[in-house]
């Protein structure tokens, strides 16, 4: 065996014998380093003679090839054992379990306020508010509820103390008084929703002396009962998701309306349970119905001229009907565990171009 | 307002059967509340005839029965009645049929060893009354094999009469009788309002009783008549008149008491007997109360009366309360003789009023507070006075009336065309006019605009709106097209106005952040007010639903930290609740607020494998404060915290941000003192402010402000100051910024240390501060430069030095 075969036989079997990276890096540098075996003979080449030096060049050159080969196989044979054992090392138990951030609700109530809102905005309705203690006048009498007239009775009405003039104010008992106050500051024609707070002195098991009603009102020049009764029966089959729902129309009486008119949806029990569709029983849901002229004169508007329609809903109600909400009671007494249930995720907001129904 | 369905028939004559009447009902506006039909569950019952009846061979008190239901084909039924017996014709049970009055359902079997292949039933098996002997036994002429409920419902037997309930909206007190509610459904086609004789009755002699109005009532009382009825006996009343009563739930009295009550559910008419012996003097005298008077009513309570009450007295005083109760002394008993009869009608507003301020409520009462028939004193008389005669007998006076015998109708102008204006329904013109004088107008209709002369029983009709609903209301809303609101934008706007939608983005700000929204109610107790500053009387409830709620609110916190207490009672412990609702600092419009108001108290951060436990704090509450400005538009980089926070908050844990000279909010740790009152462990972090102090972010249009997007890299640098123990970190955070405006792109606190290695009373303050070059890259030079810059200002301003 020649002294270069020598040679090669002993670098690479170093370099089969490397354990790690390190020691693979040591052999390198023993073979290839400025000081290395093969370097060191390479710079000998120059002493010798030329026809000898094309030959032992040679030979040094392609030792030094298969050499390098061999070395970096190897190295990719350590680092793909290194990673190995990396991930080994690194394994962890993945059954640990995790923190979620503690996530808040939307309450119920603003959720159903907001779908009423997205699908009167398709209508073209705009929101309208007003302050939840009101005058006599705007709560009752500019509703064509004169003092003393019976229907002043069944509202229950809460009342401040009364003032230096001895006017009690009162906390109004229905969102109607902002149909007042707009019409007294805009123009026809008029499209407006108003959800908000209302009060009643009456607390048990089906009333809470503060509860949220929606207003509606549109006034126009040929806005007609027929228009009432097309606008509500669109909103009641949107808002309860049922096309088919059907909405009954029957005579009531508000002061503040004439003609008046009760809207129930259709329903049926099936395993005492309600559900709201096709069936064999009607659910008052709301009040409706032409805006009375006096209320119209009211507001220094002309009922000859302009006339419309107007409509209230319970917002607990529809909230209940909607959701399988049972108890009223439950709406206000912030129970955490019920509002994990039955409220919404803030990033679940309701949309026309979405659906109003909640999750995907 | 409950009657029967016999009843009903008295005044319509319909073919129609009970359904269909009280499907009719609610479509013209009369809702009904209950239906009770004893027949309902008797469908299957048949009249039957008991052929033969024999000892039963081995039961003494049994007999077995072969019965003949009409088929031919006999059945054989043990029967333990004793009135059973051959030929009597009684209710037949058959075999599956369900027994309402032993709630049991019947079986075929052996009955002692013989066959009974049904039952023969008592009424109170029927459920239809409890005193009867044995079983029931049918007239002679009963059709064998005939439903038992058809051939009930016929001969109105006692105890089948259906009971319906109908709700009465305040405007038709005039459907308050009977006859009302049949005249509605004849002029919606259910039949014909039958003729009743409303024809005078002259009297035979003079009453010796009159009516006196005194001139300040006269307003008061539009028209009164009375006639005294001599001779009377005031007996039972007869049992048709009593069944009815008692099917609807009113006790029968004496025959007169009865009358009174039966025509007041009958018309819709209250009356008044009074015993005119127990009357003093020859007059009875209806003027306005004094201030204390009293009268002691015929429910033996006494009422002390205010001043303008309508009262009815003679010479010994008042005794009655106009159109609410008549009064003890004057009233009719079993001994009466001669009856004086009240036929009134009285202000419904004054009648109200006094019936409210007496706390009194009466049948009566509701009827005159609706308004009653103007005319019915005279023209109901007769034929009351005849129903009174025919049943208690003796001598009629004439009439004795004052008042306005002949009170106008109103009439009211009337174009037909605003049916189909006001409803879209093109109602017929002769349709018009078939309803409106079914229901009793006259009408004028020579002319384009017609004349309606209402009817005096209607006093809620006062225009031509009135007639409208009328028209559609009978002609039915059935009729009414629905036709969806015109589009006016084809693509709609939004619903909410910005200012509007400012609440929407808090509310799902808040929530993401960790906080459960809330719903509370807008008053609390007053003591709970004044903790947060509520101390204005004027926001008290006159009349609160009780003293936990008597307040309007003057924050949201004091009702978040009552629901954070309910749910700590739960065991629940990690309790964040936001709220955005209203405020009150003043009764008028101008003092009501929109706050949005937070609460935490549990822990931040779970103890784990992974974390250490912390709890919330009032730093928890500042980045609440802050998330929700910032998500508002307020540059919160400009916003300053100071100490001067409302009472309700730990002094030394609390502070105010202002944006200049405008508040904010405040946010903090509750005062202990709080915590204490609402029964909550100290250290409950909270923030509130009010929307309405934040302004509205000017913008134009939709687009951002270009962003310029640096190339170059930001540079990260390190100070540590020692300062005094008092200094705050934004004031070191201010300098640092001022020292270097143009570059300083943030400035973060990374530790705060007090202890060893620093002096004492002092605190070593971390600071990272990032650093973006504009133009060109920092030199070494240019960075050095800076921090000297940083380090001076520091120095200067907060008395820093660079820790060593």
């Amino acid at each position: 065996m020649t002294e270069i075969e020598t040679l090669k036989a002993d670098l690479l079997s170093s370099v089969e014998g490397a354990s790690d990276l390190a020691a693979l890096e040591a052999v390198r540098l023993d073979a290839l380093g400025k000081k290395g075996r093969i370097s060191v003979q390479l710079k000998r080449l120059g002493a010798l003679e030329p026809e000898q030096r094309k030959q032992t060049g040679q030979a040094l050159n392609q030792v030094k090839d298969e050499l390098a080969e061999a070395i970096s196989a190897r190295q990719k044979l350590l680092e793909a054992e290194a990673l190995s054992a990396q991930l080994e090392a690194e394994r962890v138990d993945i059954s640990l379990p995790v923190q979620q951030p503690l996530a808040g609700n939307i309450h119920p109530l603003s959720r159903t306020v907001e779908e009423i809102a997205a699908i009167f905005a398709d209508m073209g309705f705009s929101i309208a508010e007003g302050p939840d203690i009101e005058t006599d006048f705007y709560n009752f009498t500019a509703l064509n509820i004169p003092p003393e007239h019976p229907a002043r009775q069944e509202h229950d009405t809460f009342y401040l103390r009364p003032d230096a003039e001895n006017v009690r104010p009162v906390l109004r008992t229905h969102t109607s008084p902002v149909q007042i106050r707009t019409m007294q500051k805009e123009k026809p024609p008029i499209r407006i929703i108003v959800p908000g707070r209302t009060y009643r002195s009456d607390h048990d098991a089906t009333h809470s002396p503060m509860f949220h009603q929606c207003e509606g009102l549109v006034i126009g020049e040929n806005i007609h009962m027929g228009h009432l009764k097309g606008c509500l029966i669109d909103f009641c089959r949107a808002f309860f998701g049922v096309d088919d729902l059907p909405v009954r129309f029957r005579p009531s009486f508000f002061p503040f309306t004439e003609p008046s008119a009760e809207v129930d949806i259709g329903c049926r029990r099936v395993d005492g349970k309600l559900e709201i569709g096709a069936g064999d029983d009607w659910l008052e849901i709301l009040g409706s119905g032409m805006v009375h002229p006096k209320v119209i004169e009211n507001c220094g508007m002309n009922p000859d001229e302009v006339q419309g329609f107007a409509f209230g809903m319970g917002v607990e109600r529809l909230a209940m009907l909607k959701y399988g909400i049972s108890d009223l009671r439950t709406f206000y007494d912030s129970d955490l565990r019920w509002l994990k249930h039955y409220g919404f995720l803030p990033i679940d907001v309701p949309a026309l171009h979405t659906g109003l129904d909640e999750g995907v | 307002m409950k009657f029967t369905f016999s009843w009903l028939r008295d005044h319509l004559d319909t073919q129609h059967s009970l359904t269909e009447i009280c499907d009719a009902l609610p479509m013209l506006g009369l809702e009904v509340e209950s239906l009770e039909d004893p027949l309902r569950h008797l469908s299957d019952f048949l009249v039957a005839e008991i052929i033969t009846a024999e000892r039963h061979p081995d039961a003494d008190r049994l007999q077995v029965c072969t019965v003949d239901k009409g088929d031919g084909k006999p059945l054989q039924i043990v029967c333990g009645a004793a009135n059973a017996k051959a030929g009597l014709k009684t209710v037949l049970a058959p075999v599956g049929s369900w027994i309402p009055g032993s709630d049991m359902t019947l079986k075929e079997g052996k009955i002692r060893g013989q066959a009974s292949q049904g039952m023969l039933c008592s009424y109170e098996e029927l459920a239809m009354g409890q005193d009867h002997d044995g079983i029931a036994e049918l007239p002679a002429d009963a059709p064998v094999g005939t439903s038992f409920a058809s051939f009930a419902a016929d001969a109105e037997l006692p105890a089948s009469d259906p009971v319906i309930e109908i709700a009465i909206t305040p405007n038709r007190g005039d459907c308050l009788g009977v006859r009302g509610v049949a005249r509605d459904l004849a002029a919606a086609g259910y039949g014909n309002l039958k003729p009743l004789d409303f024809s005078e009755e002259e009297g035979c002699f003079a009453s010796p009783l009159t009516w006196e109005i005194a001139e300040e009532a006269k307003p008061l009382v539009p028209l009164i008549s009375g006639r005294l009825f001599e001779g009377v006996q005031n007996a039972d009343a007869p049992s048709w008149m009593a069944d009815r009563l008692t099917a609807i739930g009113q006790r029968p009295i004496s025959a007169l008491v009865d009358i009174t009550n039966y025509v007041m559910i009958d018309l819709g008419r209250p009356l008044h007997a009074y015993d005119a012996d127990k009357v003093e003097g020859d007059k009875l005298t209806v003027r306005l109360a004094e201030q204390g008077e009293q009268v002691e009513a015929l429910n033996e309570k006494t009422y002390t009366l205010e001043e303008g009450a309508l009262v009815i007295g003679d010479a010994a005083g008042p005794d009655d309360l106009a159109g609410i109760m008549g009064g003890e002394r004057t009233g009719v008993s079993e001994t009466t003789t001669r009856m004086f009869l009240e036929i009134a009608v009285f202000d419904p507003i004054r009648v109200a009023t006094t019936g409210r301020q007496l706390n009194l409520h009466s049948d009566a009462r509701y009827r005159f507070e609706r308004g009653l028939d103007a005319c019915s004193p005279i023209e109901m008389a007769g034929y009351i006075a005849r129903l009174v005669n025919s049943i208690c007998g003796g001598t009629i006076s004439h009439l004795v009336v004052e008042g306005n015998a002949k009170p106008a109708r109103q009439s009211v102008s009337f174009a037909p065309e605003k049916v189909v204006q006001l409803t879209g329904v093109d109602c017929p013109l002769d349709k018009q006019v078939e309803i409106l004088s079914v229901l009793g107008f006259e009408l004028d209709t020579s002319q384009p605009i017609w004349q309606v002369a209402v009817p005096h029983w209607r006093n809620d009709i006062d225009g031509a709106a009135d007639l409208v609903e009328e028209i559609i209301r009978i002609y039915g809303f059935d009729k009414l097209e629905m036709a969806s609101l015109p589009r006016d934008e084809v693509v709609a706007r939004p619903s909410y106005s910005p200012a509007q939608k400012r609440s929407l983005v808090l509310r799902r700000t808040l929530a993401s952040r960790g906080l459960t929204e809330a719903v509370t109610f807008s008053f609390l107790k007053r003591k709970d007010a004044e903790l947060f500053g509520g101390d204005n009387d004027a926001l008290m409830l006159a009349n609160p639903i009780s003293n936990d709620l008597n307040m309007m609110r003057p924050s949201v916190v004091p009702n978040l930290l009552q629901a954070m207490g309910r749910n700590l009672n739960r065991g629940i412990e990690e309790a964040c609740f936001f709220e955005i609702g209203p405020v009150f600092l003043s009764p008028d419009a101008e003092g009501q607020r929109m706050a949005v108001g937070g609460v935490r108290q549990g822990r931040r951060q779970l103890g784990d494998w992974q974390h250490k436990e912390q709890p919330f704090d009032l730093f928890d509450a500042k980045a609440d404060l802050l998330a929700a400005l910032s998500v508002l538009g307020v540059r919160v980089d400009n916003l300053v915290a100071s100490r001067d926070v409302p009472a309700w908050l730990h002094p030394g844990r609390s502070g105010v941000l202002r944006l200049g000279k405008a508040e904010m909010g405040v946010f903090g740790e509750v005062h202990p003192a709080i915590c204490r009152a609402f029964d909550l462990p100290e250290g409950v972090a909270a923030f509130e402010f009010w929307l309405d102090n934040i302004a509205m972010p000017r913008r134009k249009g939709p687009a951002k402000t270009p962003i310029d997007l640096s190339a170059l890299q930001p540079v990260s640098r390190d100070f540590a100051f020692i300062v005094a123990e008092e200094v705050e970190a934004q004031k070191l955070i201010d300098a640092v910024r001022r020292a270097a405006r143009d570059v300083v792109e943030a400035v973060t606190v990374f530790d705060v240390y007090q202890g060893k290695g620093i002096e004492e009373r002092h605190k070593s303050v971390a600071l990272n501060v990032r650093l973006q070059p504009r133009d060109t890259t920092f030199s070494e030079a240019d960075l050095a430069k800076i921090a000297d810059q940083i380090v001076a200002t520091v120095a200067k301003n907060c008395g820093g030095l660079l820790r060593g």
